[in-house]
């Protein structure tokens, strides 16, 4: 992996392009792929130019939260798997994963796009649990916004397996009927470095960059926000970056309806 | 789905509370416990130390870092004692918010660590954390170019609003969060997160209300300090 220094990088922003030619406000291509393993209730994979993530949803039978007694409930979790990067290590999920994991779920519950109420199976005692497992493949900068669009993607992909209120028992191959899933909440992630504004950081990008905002919205509503890096923001730049997130999600959104 | 009034009477844009204090930890290096209405946070700084292990030291900067933490009956419902997916989050964000105003260029190699517990919990925690955890470096003598101050805005109903309480926050018809820190010397955003629904003009006008609270919240915090540090010297 090439590693560029700031310096070089900022005298190619100056300059108006990016390392790999694009303009600020382009994305990679975007690549979806659905149903890449069998035995998932939903899967899916997104490459967003070489930044490749796979997401998996399970479906289980548990007990709903006290607070709220007839809703089921979503469950992410996110690995960055070694092969992905030669800097990720084993052992238990970094903070990273966590943060990523958090803020895909927040876009999903945030925005309410899925019935909560739909996944109850007898109030107080039995929902439905979606898992929603994340894995990293190959990181080449910005798996974020890979990892919600394949959460998506995987979930409008998901049928419900059978469970029989008899024996108690949920039959995996028999499935029927699509997730109550009816919005798509959908993350951007943008990048300050020095004064630019640029849309999909890149690898080098995302590691040198002060700032960056990940936006989860719908339409001109949005239902998530996430600052990182240790750099700030001012004002002007935030409402920069709401406006290209706003812009960007109906492009991810028509990729993801032809699926 | 109009939102007429708060509970506890106060205006729109008005802050619970608040009190401040520095120096409560006396083993620490630094120390400080914010409260606002009934959130309470304190923080202890320990550092700069060395840090270990050796292969994480870096000779051209020091490190911060934050570790966030509720304790067990800080809420209605018991927290399992231990991090969670959350806290450290939390912890994560908390660094990201104080780091750009501390000077981690002259402790190179070294590490100083940020504690942060809430000791009651009623909205607004991570805001609270970062305002103590701030005080405590100023307190620990850390070398910092501002002094970070931080609060919760949002919108409850229809209304935008500065502070929820947990009340707020649970409000029946919809409420967004959004937390916000600010460099009140520079006007810099560096902890900004969001959760609900609102439009990009709403969280414009709601990032200013919150850079109007935070210069009243400086005050406070730097008045604590200058509290404590009267007097010294002579």
């Amino acid at each position: 992996m090439d590693n560029i220094n700031k310096e070089y990088l900022m005298q190619i922003l100056n300059k108006k392009i990016r390392t790999d030619g694009r303009k600020f406000e382009d994305y990679r291509d975007i690549e979806i792929e659905t149903d890449i393993s069998k035995n998932a209730e939903g899967s899916a994979k997104v490459r967003i130019g070489e930044t490749e993530v796979i997401v998996g949803v399970k479906l289980e039978v548990g007990t709903p939260y006290p607070d709220n007694p007839d809703e089921g409930t979503i469950i992410v979790g996110a690995e960055f798997l070694q092969m992905a990067n030669p800097e990720f290590e084993s052992g238990p999920p970094s903070v990273q994963s966590v943060e990523l994991s958090r803020v895909v779920d927040r876009g999903i519950r945030e925005s309410k796009a899925i019935d909560f109420k739909k996944l109850c199976i007898e109030e107080g005692k039995k929902v439905w649990l979606v898992l929603i497992d994340i894995y990293a493949i190959n990181d080449d900068g910005n798996m974020q916004d890979a990892a919600s669009l394949a959460a998506l993607a995987a979930l409008s992909n998901t049928k419900m397996p059978k469970y029989d209120k008899e024996t108690e028992k949920v039959d995996y191959k028999e499935r029927k009927g699509k997730l109550p899933l009816s919005k798509m909440p959908i993350e951007c992630s943008l990048a300050k470095i020095g004064e630019h504004i640029l849309v999909d950081p890149g690898l080098d990008e995302e590691r040198l960059l002060d700032a960056k905002l990940t936006v989860a919205s719908i339409g001109n509503k949005i239902h998530a926000m996430q600052k990182a890096g240790v750099g700030t923001l001012k004002v002007e730049e935030v409402e920069t970056m709401l406006k290209l997130a706003i812009e960007k999600n109906k492009k991810a959104l028509e990729k993801i309806n032809k699926k | 789905m109009s939102y007429t009034k708060r509970k506890d009477g106060r205006k729109f844009d008005e802050m619970r509370k608040i009190k401040a204090e520095v120096g409560v930890i006396k083993n620490a290096n630094g120390s400080a416990k914010f409260q606002i209405g009934d959130t309470i946070a304190i923080a202890a700084v320990y550092g700069p130390r060395n840090l270990y292990p050796k292969f994480l030291q870096n000779p051209e900067e020091g490190k911060l870092r934050c570790n966030y933490n509720m304790l067990s009956f800080s809420v209605d419902e018991r927290i399992r004692p231990g991090p969670s997916r959350r806290s450290k989050e939390i912890g994560l964000v908390t660094e990201r918010a104080l780091s750009p105003t501390v000077n981690l260029k002259e402790f190179p190699n070294a590490v100083v660590d940020v504690f942060v517990e809430i000791i009651q919990a009623d909205a607004g925690t991570r805001c609270a954390g970062i305002c103590a955890a701030a005080m405590a470096l100023a307190d620990a003598g850390i070398p910092m170019k501002d002094l970070v101050s931080a609060v919760s805005v949002g919108k409850v109903g229809d209304k935008l609003v500065v502070d929820l309480d947990k009340s707020e926050e649970d409000y029946e018809e919809g409420a967004t969060d959004m937390p916000v820190a600010i460099l009140p010397r520079s006007d810099e955003i560096s902890l900004l997160q969001l959760d609900g629904e609102m439009e990009a003009k709403e969280i414009i006008k709601a990032l200013e209300m919150a850079k109007k609270a935070c210069l009243e919240l400086n005050k406070i915090q730097k008045e604590a300090i200058r509290k404590k540090y009267k007097g010294e010297g002579k």
